[in-house]
């Protein structure tokens, strides 16, 4: 006990003391936390788009006067012609570029429907899909009030979980899995190869630890500072971005537990391969890449092929984003955790396994 | 051997060109030889490419949503049909909201609708009916994406075969929308371009920086430096093997995205040179400065991946809009050079050379090259202090 | 002689250092001679040798190289810096063609030069081979081959020798010497004071100041009358030095052999042979002085020779069995056979040393016996554990000392005392006596709570010596431990072996200090691979001086005489297997 003691303590003074590790340590979760959160939105927000108003009359007036009304859009611009419709959208100035028809104000004032083009850029597909919808919002709330309003029918739509869609409600519980993980990675994966070249590992070697002593020892700075930082996060995100968290505490830090062993494995294995810093770091960038694509965080997993989608049942990530967004938001229940988190606890057995495993044959 | 006048036998600048011509021989002798540098030429390039490939769609469709069907009417049926040919949509059907509830808890669906159970009777009587759409608020994007795309199938349903239908149609705005130069909608379109300037900044940054910083911590700058090699020659040494091999990265990623992944490609090849090559300005002046300050090869590779790989990704407009970011956050994406070469890039793939776009662009990029070069040359100054 | 490159009152300070790297340091290199700048790690010596080659700036006074300021003067110098400057990834002819270029030799000269300096340094047999495969004395023979590409008029060299065998030192001095004779000036910084006797000038660099410039025989001559060699002296010879060295008139002392070498101090009249008290047999006579003795003096003398550590360690009981055992201990990497058929047994309170060039294969055989490497065949045992069977067990009961600082930098002395006490099972009062006894015996008491890595490097040698100690292991695995320190750290490192070996401690070392390997009882030399000699210092010595046909010879000259004679023995078996 006295020698993983031993071990244990100096693992977390040498992460503590050494002023790199430290930043690495302080650093990337406080940059992380600043532009993950505000910057990986999928929202769209102050569109700018430009309108060809080739009638002239009130109503078209009255349409553009209701989108500078709207607060999707910040600057609307006027052009004059279909060249500078053109230009304006293949210069990138404006997303979109509403044509209103010759016919518009005549039709509406016959009575009729009228219609109206809208021009969309579509090197960002996909917010032009979603300033389609709001433009879509402004015509379609000028138009004459539709019998169908009358009869009482249409659509009631309620958005569960998070009816005011915030996305910062989406955004910080995803990072409490995105920041553990970096944080968990980083650490362990440099853990072994940077004694390898410091020289200190031949000096474990020969004293009387154990394998599974010194794994252990290299695993508890990693797993403490998840604990820490996912604790933070946390926090914040309920007393900073009011995300309310519904969900068992418990529940959460088991999870917490199981991902952060998981994530560890990883970073064991990476360290136990590379005999060098520098290809731990390669290791890291080539799993920790791949691992946050293909998490669900960047774009739904059910949007990838089919194949991709098997590959992403070995990503812990995959899992714990489900659960995190289960704990806050959805008051998961227990049954439904735990199906999440047993395959975390089977990805955490056999990397750690692995690591071990590998770590014993590499020890020459 | 030791006549000093020997030294004057060449002209001062021919004997620049042949020690500049000696250190570019030796480092491309050097890439070749390196594994990392195939790692990060090679490997990470088709790792990223088939990942914003195939890993990364912004493009909702088969989108997986549980159908409440409360009422089994004629109505309803064809209601249920539309639904299911929509290409937006994977529709699971129950008849209770209970199940729809739990699969959406367990994140198996992003949604549910429901058809309620007087939904037959209100059609019958000619009334136009109501249906309810519930979605899972916990991802908004695909939560509007599926609001939208379901009252949009509805709405449609009701105007072909509602009870309104039958009647003349109310007037109204009908707003047609057409997507230029992606009108297929293909995230993959804009996604694979633009992952060519991550690339490049893993090219010109990333690996410039580990080359530099192993010459000093190896300890061969000594020795360099201690030879007549000048510091414009050694910086251009450095610069040259790497521009190229970014070059020819970005090509082979280029045809890559065009013939497997079916890209279109509209603007001119000059065009793609020219701002790639602007770009490589800024990435390699970083990538030598980074080096020249930290002199050592883990932390110049850990500062090359906050400075240059992160931003790139994700403070440039790749995958996320810049106007959508705060003030303060914006102004910070003014610094960050993929800026300024993405949308320059998504052009030149979907929409063709529109260069009043290009040439402001361009002349961002050299002016941030000459500021990360300006840095470097005065970090690596001709000393070991 | 013209003075080719100077120093004047140059100062050179670090920031976050409180002493100069420099503190007035004047230094004149002539041409057609080798001067020598000479000092332990730490002294100065590359600080200034940069400062000459206009790498760094100095902070006050002038440096000069050819009359005009350093950075002016590049396409008249050579320089190599510690690790050579060569491109290890790329091959011998491809670094030759860089500086080459870079040094603008002209196309039509190349060949006659490539050729000229590839047989000078024998090395147009691996014009093809990548220079990061070669040995380290091909590695410095190149290094020096690129600087002389074209030739230069003033070169200095750093550390030109460090870490290589004395075949390639020798060979190296020869051929650095033969330049002299074209009156190039040569500066030549080197740790070893016998490679400093032989240049023309020395300088003796310590903590930033010049302690003595002038000739090393001159140095060396302050000394001559007061350098005793005794003979014939009853107990063993490290009592004897003990004693010796604990007597106030005696400064230094040294073993050699069964001799034992003494300097006493100036002024105080050498006692006769009666007065040391070791019997009637004793017998002092005078013996040639070196520049090392003058050298120790200056710095104030060696330590005592009782040691604190052996003092208080407990006296290891007596097993009857040998404590170190290698029997067969062969490793192959792939093809390459690293180590062949190691065998030696190393009876319990022993010095043995393991002795060889660099890559000859004593590390492997070394970290095959502290279980670091598992052999691939034959087999080994520590303190009567099977290194096959119970490897954590023969691992509690060694102590090991790397070649290189590899304690953790960034941890505090005190917490490295803590974890090392921690990771041998100490227990909580044990660990803490331990401790207090390490920092009192290592004067680590003022720096407990500084970062490991920030130490001096006699600090952090002691504090690894500490560390390696604390569980009072009966067998102790040393690796290189005095590379790099000073003398005076030398002596006491050794003062600590010799005490903890009379309580019964088993000792296995590597050096590359020849006269270290004087402080064995026993050594093997290994080469190529193999175990081409093993016995005793003087068995050896007496081999090699049959083979020279001389009376008496260093371990220097007995190491390359048995190297030379197994190349010998090799080729003749390749000639007959032909």
């Amino acid at each position: 006990m006295s020698r993983l003691r031993a071990s244990i303590v100096k693992e977390i003074w040498a992460v503590l003391r050494d002023r790199k590790a430290r930043i690495v340590l302080v650093l990337p979760p406080l940059v992380q936390l600043m532009v993950f959160s505000f910057a990986t939105t999928l929202e769209v927000k102050k569109v700018d788009i430009a309108v060809y108003d080739r009638s002239g009359g009130a109503h078209a007036v009255e349409l553009v006067q209701r989108l500078h009304g709207s607060s999707y859009f910040r600057h609307i611009r006027p052009v004059q012609s279909p060249a500078e419709v053109r230009a304006a959208i293949d210069r990138r100035e404006v997303l979109a570029a509403l044509v209103i028809e010759q016919d518009f104000d005549r039709r509406l004032n016959a009575g009729q429907s009228a219609s109206v083009g809208l021009i969309l850029d579509g090197r960002r597909s996909n917010a032009a899909q979603i300033a389609a919808g709001y433009v879509r919002q402004v015509t379609g709330g000028m138009g004459v009030p539709s019998t169908m309003a009358n009869a009482g029918g249409g659509v009631a739509i309620t958005h569960w979980f998070n009816p005011a869609l915030e996305y910062t409600w989406f955004t910080l519980p995803s990072l409490i899995a995105i920041i553990t993980a970096v944080a968990g990675l980083a650490i362990t994966s440099q853990s072994v190869s940077r004694q390898r070249e410091d020289g200190t590992f031949d000096q474990l070697l020969v004293s009387p630890l154990r394998t599974h002593e010194i794994l252990i020892a290299k695993m508890t700075p990693a797993f403490l500072m998840g604990l820490f930082n996912g604790t933070l996060f946390w926090v914040i995100a309920q007393v900073v971005f009011g995300v309310p968290f519904f969900g068992s505490i418990i529940l959460f830090y088991l999870a917490l537990v199981a991902f952060l062993l998981a994530m560890i494995g990883f970073g064991l294995f990476i360290s136990a391969v590379s005999m060098t810093q520098q290809q731990s770091f390669m290791g890291t960038f080539l799993v920790m890449t791949p691992m946050l694509l293909l998490s669900g965080y960047a774009s739904p997993i059910e949007n990838m092929p089919e194949w991709l989608q098997y590959v992403t049942l070995l990503n812990p990530q995959r899992y714990f984003l489900i659960i995190l967004h289960g704990v806050f938001l959805k008051a998961m229940p227990v049954s439904e955790i735990l199906m999440q988190v047993w395959p975390l606890v089977v990805i955490a057995i056999a990397m750690l396994s692995a690591a071990a495993w590998m770590f014993r044959s590499r020890m020459e | 051997m030791n006549d000093p006048q020997r030294h004057g036998g060449r002209s001062a600048r021919g004997r620049s060109f042949q020690r500049l011509r000696a250190m570019s021989i030796k480092e491309l002798a050097q890439i070749s030889r390196d594994p990392s540098t195939y790692l990060i030429t090679l490997v990470m390039p088709l790792l990223l490419l088939f990942l914003f490939g195939f890993g990364i769609s912004l493009d909702a469709s088969g989108t997986k949503v549980a159908l409440v069907q409360q009422d089994d009417s004629a109505a309803a049926q064809q209601l249920v049909q539309s639904y299911r040919n929509s290409r937006y949509f994977a529709i699971t059907t129950v008849h209770d909201r209970r199940p729809a509830r739990e699969m959406m808890v367990r994140s198996e669906v992003r949604g549910f609708i429901v058809i309620p159970a007087d939904f037959g009777r209100v059609v019958a009587q000619g009334k136009a009916p109501q249906i309810q759409i519930v979605t899972d608020g916990s991802e908004p994007n695909t939560a509007q994406f599926v609001a939208a795309h379901a009252s949009g199938v509805f709405n449609t349903w009701l105007a072909n075969e509602g009870p309104a239908s039958k009647r003349s149609p109310p007037p109204g705005i009908e707003t047609s929308a057409r997507f230029w130069y992606n009108p297929g909608l293909q995230s993959r379109n804009f996604l694979v371009p633009a992952s060519i300037a991550v690339v490049m900044t893993i090219i010109g940054t990333l690996l410039t920086a580990l080359v530099v910083a192993r010459e000093w911590e190896r300890g061969t700058m000594e020795a360099l430096l201690a030879t007549p090699l000048r510091m414009p020659e050694f910086i251009a040494s450095k610069i040259l093997p790497y521009y190229f091999l970014a070059m020819a990265s970005m090509t082979v990623c280029t045809l890559i995205a065009v013939f497997f992944f079916g890209v279109p490609f509209r603007g001119s090849i000059l065009a793609l040179f020219l701002l790639a090559s602007a770009f490589m300005f800024p990435a390699l002046g970083l990538g030598l400065f980074i080096s020249a300050v930290t002199k050592n090869q883990f932390v110049s590779s850990q500062i090359a991946l906050f400075a240059g790989f992160l931003p790139t990704f994700l403070l440039s407009g790749f995958m996320y809009e810049i106007s959508s970011m705060p003030v303060p956050l914006q102004a910070i994406t003014y610094i960050v050079p993929a800026r300024y070469l993405i949308p320059s890039l998504q052009t030149i793939f979907l929409t063709g050379d529109v260069w009043p776009l290009f040439l402001p662009n361009m002349a961002a990029l050299l002016v941030f090259g000459a500021v990360f070069f300006f840095l470097a040359f005065r970090v690596t100054r001709r000393s070991l202090d | 002689m013209s003075v080719a490159a100077r120093a004047t009152d140059i100062v050179k300070r670090f920031p976050g250092a409180d002493k100069p790297a420099l503190d007035g340091v004047s230094l004149e290199v002539e041409a057609g001679r080798i001067t020598g700048l000479v000092g332990p790690d730490g002294a100065g010596k590359t600080t200034l040798i940069r400062i000459l080659a206009g790498l760094m700036a100095a902070d006050e006074g002038v440096a000069e190289l050819l009359g005009r300021s350093p950075g002016d003067a590049l396409d008249e110098l050579g320089y190599m810096p510690q690790r050579f400057g060569l491109y290890e990834d790329l091959t011998v002819r491809q670094n030759l063609d860089l500086y080459a270029d870079l040094r603008a030799l002209p196309g039509d000269e190349r060949e006659d030069t490539f050729a000229r300096l590839l047989e000078f340094t024998d090395l147009a047999r691996f014009q093809d081979r990548l220079a990061g495969k070669l040995s380290g004395g091909m590695k410095q023979k190149l290094g020096l081959a690129c600087t002389l590409v074209r030739t230069p008029r003033v070169m200095l060299l750093d550390e030109p020798g460090v870490g290589v065998d004395p075949i390639s030192r020798r060979e190296l001095w020869s051929m650095v010497e033969a330049l002299t004779q074209q009156g190039i000036a040569i500066l030549w910084s080197t740790a070893y004071l016998d490679e400093a006797e032989l240049c023309g000038h020395v300088y003796l660099l310590n903590e930033g100041r010049v302690l003595y410039s002038g000739h090393p025989d001159e140095l060396a001559g302050r000394v001559g009358e007061r350098v005793r060699r005794v003979t014939g002296f009853a107990g063993t010879r490290r009592h004897f030095l003990r004693a010796a060295l604990d007597r106030p008139d005696v400064i230094d002392g040294t073993l050699q052999g069964r001799a034992v070498r003494l300097l006493f101090r100036d002024g105080a009249p050498v006692p006769p042979a009666a007065a040391l008290g070791s019997g009637p047999d004793t017998v002092l006579e005078p013996a040639p002085a070196r520049l090392e003795d003058g050298f120790i003096e200056i710095l104030g003398g060696g330590p005592e020779g009782t040691s604190r550590l052996a003092e208080h360690y407990r006296t290891i009981e007596e097993t009857g069995q040998p404590a170190i055992e290698a029997q067969g201990l062969t490793k192959h990497f792939g093809d390459f056979v690293a180590a062949r058929d190691m065998n030696f047994s190393i009876p319990q309170g022993q010095i043995y040393g393991l002795l060889g060039p660099n890559g000859a294969g004593k590390s492997t055989t070394f970290k095959m016996l502290c279980g670091l490497l598992s052999p691939t065949e034959g087999n080994g045992a520590v303190a009567g554990q099977d290194l096959r069977k119970s490897a954590a067990q023969a691992r509690a009961s060694l102590g090991y000392m790397a070649q290189k600082f590899s304690l953790y930098g960034t941890l505090s002395v005190s917490q490295n005392l803590d974890f090392f006490a921690g990771a041998y099972n100490l227990s909580r009062s044990a660990a803490r006596d331990a401790k207090e006894r390490m920092a009192s015996i290592f004067e680590l008491e003022g720096v407990m709570e500084m970062d490991a890595g920030t130490l001096p490097l006699g600090f952090k040698q002691r504090l690894a010596l500490a560390c390696a100690v604390m569980h009072e292991p009966p067998v102790l695995f040393l690796d290189e431990p005095t590379s790099g320190v000073d003398p005076i750290m030398r002596r006491e490192f050794w003062t600590h072996i010799n005490g903890m070996v009379d309580k019964g401690v088993t000792v296995l070392v590597t050096t590359h200090f020849m006269d270290e390997a004087e402080y064995c009882d026993e050594v093997s030399l290994i080469y190529r691979g193999e175990q081409i000699a093993q016995g005793t210092p003087d068995m050896l010595k007496a081999r090699a001086a049959r083979m020279l046909s001389l009376e008496d010879t260093t371990m220097e000259d007995t190491f390359i005489a048995l190297v030379e004679e197994s190349d010998r023995l090799r080729e003749d078996q390749d000639k007959v297997a032909a």
